[in-house]
């Protein structure tokens, strides 16, 4: 019995996991399943393809550049002065209807957003509205973090201090009545930007959160002050500041400005006609060889347009197809060797 | 395992010079009037690393020696220290994971060896002290202790032998395991301390612990009744050595000399080199490659960014102002932090976690080996032993297997088979058959009379029983029942299961396990020998009468006349002389016309493997018998050329003989000996006999084992071949060796056909003996000692097999070391059984001990223990072959990936300024190797059967295809590099292209950086997992768990990370990143599209890929496995199965 039992223990076990026997399904590629798989595929990504492609050509995309480097351009005056506030404005022509809905960007190129130490000069702390880090910033906003007088600065760091300040508003002229285009501002962060990441401290009036420190330096106005028409528009929620603050991804970038208000003529898009852009013209690109420009565009399912999506779609859709034939032809030649 | 180190802590320097004295007994002795204990260490033996105390400290240090480790340790610092892209904990975690993973593994080895330890110093010994006998714990034990030995012990130190139960003041032992020489070795006791132990009065004074095995030197002084002391000179006879053990002699009594790390065998001891495997050091080679890479990377960078900011308005644009400290820091300093910061943000290239992956699969997977019940032995009730799992994956390398014979290929079991008699072959069967268990099998063809008279089998059986040296072995009260049985290796071999009970403890004790398997033999058919006494040996016959002879002369054996002779005398007066011998040896001696009966018989057995003697006699008359005494007597006492006129006396005697019959004595192969031979060769891999056994026999074995082929062509290079007339033996050696390295290498077909070479063509097997060998390596440095050993090597390489008998343990490892370092350094394997393997078994690359007889020293130091040969094919050709692949490809893979995780990060630069900004999130970067994609390779690292073991047994020449580190040379590499470029160039670009309009979901809003950081990975960790899903080929239900798991697991980890704002995080970078993502068609379609795109050239690959290599090399397996139909499945080409497959169904 004894030495039954010490069999037992000495024994490996029997089963499939200790004996590498555990059923094991074999998956081959066979050129049965690829072949046709390969067919499938390609045919359906051809068919994502065109659809893409459809698509982002019947997105409609109108760009204007008002950096003003170029000495005819209208806004030349405003880029090379230094004066705050310098209007200048840009007209252009619609023909026909620019379908809306129709989105309003700003567009920044060569400019760093991605920059690291730019990207991590902020406070998220002081941005979820933490009063106790409005008087001390976090040191990784350097050089923003306290003014000369050692005053924080809140919102410290340099992404809140680069905010974007050029304002824009449309107007549309129509048998020589000039309109003003109604600019919807909401919306335009992301929601749980808006709602959750950033917050206002809960202090009423919010001018109170802010005593003891100062505004941003390149600010005119301080936070609280963002959007005089909209008192729940101010603060770190304030939707302009929100989008600033997602830095983009690339040096070239355009960040989502306005949406056209889809009421009264505007219903279905920008109807024909004149229209103006009067610039608040205040932020400087050209010193670092910047430029900037308003990007008007309508999105579908996809979002704005892109033709690389469809383009990609297609080439290796049909790669796959191609490759199915290849392997066709690989299967007709080596098939009668090997039945011998 | 004994660490010399240790020893040198303990036994200071300044201890060493000059001697010891030990008192006997803690005795303090007259002449001394002040007696000082000395000191010395105690008898501990120490094999374990560490303590419970100096476990974490040294552990850490040992670990960051590994240059690995450091490196990572040193990011980790660099993170702390200077202002980095990424925080310290991305890299201290999985710094702190391998470390911890790591010391786990090591701590348990550490307990192990603990425990075994544990074992050696727990043993209870007896000490006699103050005349009594008191049971101690080997480790307690003292210099000066007086110890009590039995039988069949080892001696738990080195004692000086006072006192023997024998009646001669000698004990036998054997060193088996210090040198591996199993002979009974004798020892004196130190004369006049005899009779009294216990009151033994003296002082021994002796040289500090020394390594030398045969050295020893020292004196004792005796003191009686106050008398001038005694002195007693003591040498190394005296000595009995830790580690031996004590045979045929009932207890002795001995003082210790020399205790725990002091003793002979603990300096002796070479410590267990480390191994490392070839897949470590292409791992390195691999790194190195990688770390040039990560620093160029990191240098581009830094120089792209200093060009980049020279640029006007670049620098510092207004938006984003450098800080006070930043501006007055210097240029260089900055440069060189920028540097460290790429290098922190680029060190994920270097896989911390495949360390971690590496050892963990080796780990993991070696249970698989010892889990193995095909390893399992029942008759040891053991299965395979995994001493080390570094070297899994060499199991799959090995070119070279070193096997001893002894106990490996044979079971040193010497069984009489059958003989014959006249022509007539007698087969022995058991008991069952006839009563005296004597028939005839099989006559001669031609004669019709069926069985040989009665009184020539009557006079082969005596012949067995008078023409031999055996003894036989006083039997003691001890030795019943097995006892009797355990040392067969000394040539005392009791078959219980045949002979009658009475009989059973009657041990033999012999040179030759050969002669005793005759005297059973012959036992066996009613002939037992009684014994010798006063030259009169006794057998009892048939009819249990009791036959006297005198023994006259016995005509000792020597390998050139190879045969032996006895002349006795029976009571009737007759002189006889009964020879035995080779066949060659005998045949000519004989009258012609009995010689062909018998001829027959003994080919036939020589092809059966069995070693085949032939006995012959001779009636002497009295003058006959006066010439030969005579001439016997004046050669013996010749002063000059003693050998030579004892040789021609031989000669004159042994002539004219009878021939009576032959005998066959099979030395048993192990189980399927042969077979595993032959699969090991089929799977290109050479094998070399290494035996200290005579070359006869072990040719025979060779034989046996199917290592010589009949169409072999044998190339000698022995003592015997050697010796030529006129020539000296170096010159002799220096043509022979010249003239088989023409025949095996000049005028063999050059390398290219003979890598197709089917076996028909000529096939080599070299035989060499120790002797010669030892003149071709230390050839005097007159003969170009280059070029001997050249040539011998390059003779070696190209035979199927080598034969090395008359090997010294250290020869074996010489052979081993010579190979190994041989030119494209061929991976060894050596497996042995006893302790004389011990050395060849830690030389070669990887070492297997059998779970033989010979105790445990092999098993103690190998790598792998098996409890038998067999038991190797599946251990190289089945679990090696798929550990290599395994941790090729997990080697592989983690480079692989690696690289298309970081190279995005990388291209990230040009577009960020060079501003180290990384690509991903922090927890991204931590947990890509560690959490999103660890498991499934190491799944597949331990559970992937690209072929199924039966398949991989079946065929053996699937082996090959691994050889030479075949997965892991640099066209693989580089196709895993470039594949990893791929990959990563395809993720960056085409989400570049995609961000060139950031406003990717229907309301409009644009994308940030980190949710371009976010398209990338996703589409980084599916195609890293489908990759390797795509090479998996044995998915059983752990791999869908692991790698759909992860895929799920990532999804999963990424929605709870970017859903919750963490109070620890500085930046909530990722908060809804994810989920914002995927609420974008365009995110989606671009991930899939990526995805596909990075996988089309793999599946092609995979699918294009098959017919042509793999299909020839199929062709190649049948056609060298000899007409051999290898099965028809999964090795087959894949697309070719399938294809073909198909069409049967279709048409």
């Amino acid at each position: 019995m004894v030495k039954q039992e010490s069999e037992s223990t000495n024994r490996p076990d029997n089963t499939a996991f200790t004996q590498q026997r555990l059923p094991a399904w074999q998956p081959i590629l066979s050129a049965g399943i690829v072949i046709p798989g390969f067919v499938l595929i390609g045919l359906a990504f051809i068919g994502i393809g065109v659809a893409l492609l459809v698509t982002s050509r019947s997105i409609q995309v109108l760009e204007l550049d008002y950096t003003g480097d170029s000495n005819g351009s209208p806004c030349s005056s405003c880029s090379q002065s230094v004066i705050a506030n310098c209007k200048c404005s840009l007209n252009f022509t619609l023909t026909t209807l620019f379908q809306g809905p129709v989105f309003f960007y700003y567009g920044l190129s060569n400019y760093f957003q991605n920059y690291r130490r730019y990207g991590a000069s902020k406070d998220d702390n002081q941005l979820y509205g933490d009063l106790s880090y409005f008087t001390s910033p976090s040191s990784s906003c350097s050089p923003y973090d306290y003014d000369s007088s050692k005053k924080p600065i809140v919102p410290c760091g340099s992404i809140a201090n680069s905010m974007f300040n050029d304002t824009f508003t449309l107007t549309w002229t129509v048998n020589g009545t000039t309109n003003n285009v109604p600019l919807d501002g909401k919306g335009i962060a992301w929601w749980t930007d808006y709602n959750i990441k950033y917050r206002n401290p809960s202090v009423t009036p919010l001018k109170n959160a802010f005593n003891g420190t100062v505004k941003p330096i390149n600010w005119a106005k301080p936070a609280y002050e963002l959007d005089a028409s909209d008192p729940s528009n101010n603060g770190f929620v304030n939707q302009d500041f929100l989008v600033w603050m997602r830095r983009a991804a690339l040096p070239n970038f355009r960040k989502l400005y306005r949406r056209i208000d889809a009421s009264g003529d505007y219903q279905k898009g920008l109807p024909a006609g004149n229209y103006t852009i009067d610039i608040t013209y205040n932020y400087p690109v050209r010193a670092f060889n910047g430029a900037k420009k308003i990007v008007f565009s309508n999105v579908s399912w996809m979002g704005g347009s892109n033709e690389f999506l469809g383009i990609a779609y297609l080439v290796i859709g049909s790669l796959c197809v191609v490759m199915s034939v290849v392997m066709l032809i690989v299967y007709a030649k080596f098939k009668f060797p090997d039945e011998e | 395992m004994l660490r010399r180190r240790l020893n040198r802590w303990f036994g200071g320097e300044d201890r060493r010079v000059g001697s010891r004295t030990i008192y006997v007994g803690h005795r303090p002795c007259p002449a001394n009037e002040v007696f000082i204990p000395p000191k010395f260490c105690d008898n501990r033996i120490v094999s374990s690393k560490y303590t419970v105390w100096n476990f974490l400290p040294k552990n850490l240090f040992e670990q960051f020696r590994r240059i690995a480790n450091f490196y990572f340790l040193i990011i980790f610092l660099v993170q702390v220290i200077v202002d980095t892209p990424t925080s310290p904990v991305t890299s201290g975690l999985p710094l702190f994971f391998v470390i911890t993973v790591t010391a786990i593994k090591q701590g348990y080895e550490d307990w192990l060896r603990h425990k075994a330890d544990n074992e050696v110093n727990k043993y209870r010994v007896t000490v006699l002290e103050d005349g009594r006998r008191i049971q101690k714990e080997s480790e307690k034990i003292k210099v000066g202790d007086v110890l009590e030995v039995e039988e069949d012990e080892t001696f738990p130190c080195d004692l000086i032998l006072l006192q023997s139960s024998r009646d001669d003041g000698t004990c036998f032992v054997t060193t088996a395991s210090l040198d591996g020489e199993s002979n009974h070795k004798t020892h004196y006791t130190v004369p006049d301390t005899e009779r009294d132990v216990e009151s033994l009065n003296a002082t021994i004074e002796c040289e500090q612990p020394q390594p030398d095995l045969y050295k020893f030197v020292g004196r004792m002084h005796i003191y009686k009744n106050n008398e001038e002391p005694s002195l007693r000179s003591l040498g190394p006879e005296n000595l009995l050595l830790k580690g031996a053990t004590l045979k045929n002699t009932q207890s002795i009594c001995g003082v210790a000399v020399y205790t725990g790390m002091e003793t002979k065998m603990a300096l002796n001891y070479q410590g267990k080199s480390q191994k490392r495997s070839v897949v470590e050091k292409s791992i390195n080679a691999f790194l190195l490659v990688y770390l040039c890479i990560l620093v160029s990377k990191a240098l581009v960078c830094t120089t792209l960014k200093y060009v980049w900011q020279s640029k006007p308005g670049q620098d510092e644009p207004w938006y984003n102002e450098k800080t006070l400290k930043e501006k007055e820091t210097n240029l260089y300093l900055n440069m060189f932090t920028d540097f460290l910061s790429f290098m922190v943000l680029f060190n994920f290239i270097i896989p911390v976690s495949m360390y971690v992956t590496v050892e963990m699969q080796k780990f993991l997977g070696s249970f698989f080996i010892s889990w193995d019940k095909d390893f399992f032995d029942s008759e040891i009730e053991e299965g395979a032993l995994v001493n080390t799992s570094d070297l899994n994956e060499e199991l799959g390398q090995v070119e070279y297997v070193f096997t001893d014979k002894t106990g490996t290929l044979t079971q040193n079991n010497m069984e009489f088979i059958e003989c014959c008699i006249d022509g007539h072959q007698y087969k022995y069967r058991d008991a069952s058959s006839e009563v005296d268990g004597f028939c005839v099998t099989d006559g001669p063809m031609n004669t019709v009379q069926q069985k040989a008279g009665r009184e020539r089998e009557e006079l082969f059986l005596r012949a067995l029983c008078l023409c031999h040296t055996v003894q036989v072995k006083e039997s003691t009260e001890q030795g019943q029942g097995q006892d009797g049985r355990i040392d067969q290796v000394d040539g005392l071999m009791v078959d219980g299961q045949v002979v009658p009970p009475l009989q059973e403890q009657r041990g033999f004790i012999a040179s030759s396990p050969d002669e005793i398997a005759l005297v059973q033999g012959a036992m066996r058919y009613g002939f037992t020998f009684l014994g010798l006494e006063s030259k009169t040996m006794k057998i009892l016959n048939r009819a249990n009468d009791v036959e006297m002879y005198e023994l006259l002369h016995v005509l000792n054996f020597d390998p050139v006349r190879r045969r032996m002779s006895v002349i006795v005398r029976s009571i009737s007066g007759e002189t006889l002389l009964f020879c035995k011998g080779a066949d060659s040896s005998i045949f000519p001696r004989v009258k012609q016309e009995e010689v062909e009966k018998i001829r027959m018989h003994v080919e036939r057995n020589a092809t059966d493997g069995y070693r085949t003697l032939c006995v012959a006699y001779k009636h002497l008359t009295a003058e006959e018998y006066d010439q030969v005494d005579s001439g016997l007597r004046e050669a013996r006492l010749a002063l000059q050329d003693r050998e030579e006129k004892l040789m021609a006396v031989y000669n004159q005697v042994e002539t004219g003989m009878n021939l009576i019959g032959a005998t066959a004595v099979e030395d048993r192969l192990q189980e399927e000996a042969a077979e595993t031979m032959e699969a090991l060769q089929g799977a290109g891999i050479k094998v070399w006999v290494l035996t200290g056994d005579k070359m006869e026999t072990a040719k025979s074995t060779c034989y046996a084992c199917r290592l010589f082929k009949r169409n072999t062509e044998l190339l000698e290079l022995t003592v015997r071949t050697l010796e030529s007339p006129g020539k000296r033996r170096e010159d002799r050696l220096h043509d022979l060796l010249l003239e088989y390295h023409k025949k095996t290498v000049q005028d063999a077909p050059p390398a290219k056909t003979r890598v197709a070479r089917n076996w028909s063509s000529q096939d080599y097997g070299f035989i060499v003996d120790g002797a010669t060998l030892s003149m071709v390596l230390n050839s005097s440095s007159e003969n170009n000692l280059h070029d001997y050993k050249d040539l011998f090597l390059q003779i070696c390489q190209n035979c199927t097999s080598v034969l090395c008998c008359r090997m010294a343990p250290l020869q074996k490892a010489q052979i081993v070391k010579m190979v190994k370092n041989s030119k494209g350094s061929p991976i060894t394997l050596s497996i042995g059984d006893g302790a004389n393997d011990v050395s060849m078994i830690l030389e070669a690359h990887v070492g297997i001990g059998i779970k033989g007889k010979e105790g445990r020293q092999a098993v103690r130091n190998s790598d792998y223990a098996i409890p038998k040969l067999k038991h190797l094919k599946k251990l190289l050709l089945g679990h090696g072959h798929l550990y290599y692949v395994r941790i090729a490809h997990l080697v592989q893979y983690f480079f692989y990936k690696n690289l298309c995780f970081i190279l995005p990060q990388f291209l990230y630069q040009f577009f960020c300024g060079c501003s180290q900004q990384p690509l991903y999130d922090a927890a991204y970067l931590t947990m890509y190797n560690i959490c999103f994609t660890s498991m499934p390779i190491l799944a597949y690292s331990l559970f992937e059967q690209h072929i199924s073991i039966e398949m991989l047994l079946e065929n053996a020449t699937l082996y090959r295809q691994i050889g030479k580190n075949a997965m892991l040379r640099w066209g693989p590499f580089l196709y895993w590099t470039l594949l990893g470029v791929f990959h990563g160039l395809v993720f960056f670009f085409g989400v570049w292209f995609l961000f060139s309009n950031p406003a990717l979901q229907d309301n409009g809003q644009a994308f940030g950086n980190w949710s371009y950081g976010t398209i990338v990975f996703t589409i980084l960790v599916f195609t890293v997992t489908l990759k390797l899903a795509l090479d998996t080929r044995h998915w059983t239900w752990i791999n869908h768990f692991v790698i759909w798991g992860s895929l799920a697991f990532y999804v999963f980890f990424s929605f709870f990370w970017g859903g919750v704002i963490w109070p620890f995080l500085r930046q909530q970078r990722l908060y809804f990143v994810f989920a914002n993502m995927l609420s974008s068609v365009s995110a989606w379609l671009v991930i899939i599209v990526l995805i596909l795109l990075s996988l089309l050239p793999e599946i092609l690959y995979v699918v294009l890929r098959k017919p042509r290599g793999p299909y020839a090399r199929q062709k190649l397996v049948q056609s060298s496995a000899g007409g051999i139909q290898s099965p028809r499945s999964s090795a087959r080409p894949l697309l070719m199965r399938t294809f073909s497959d198909e069409s049967n169904t279709v048409s």
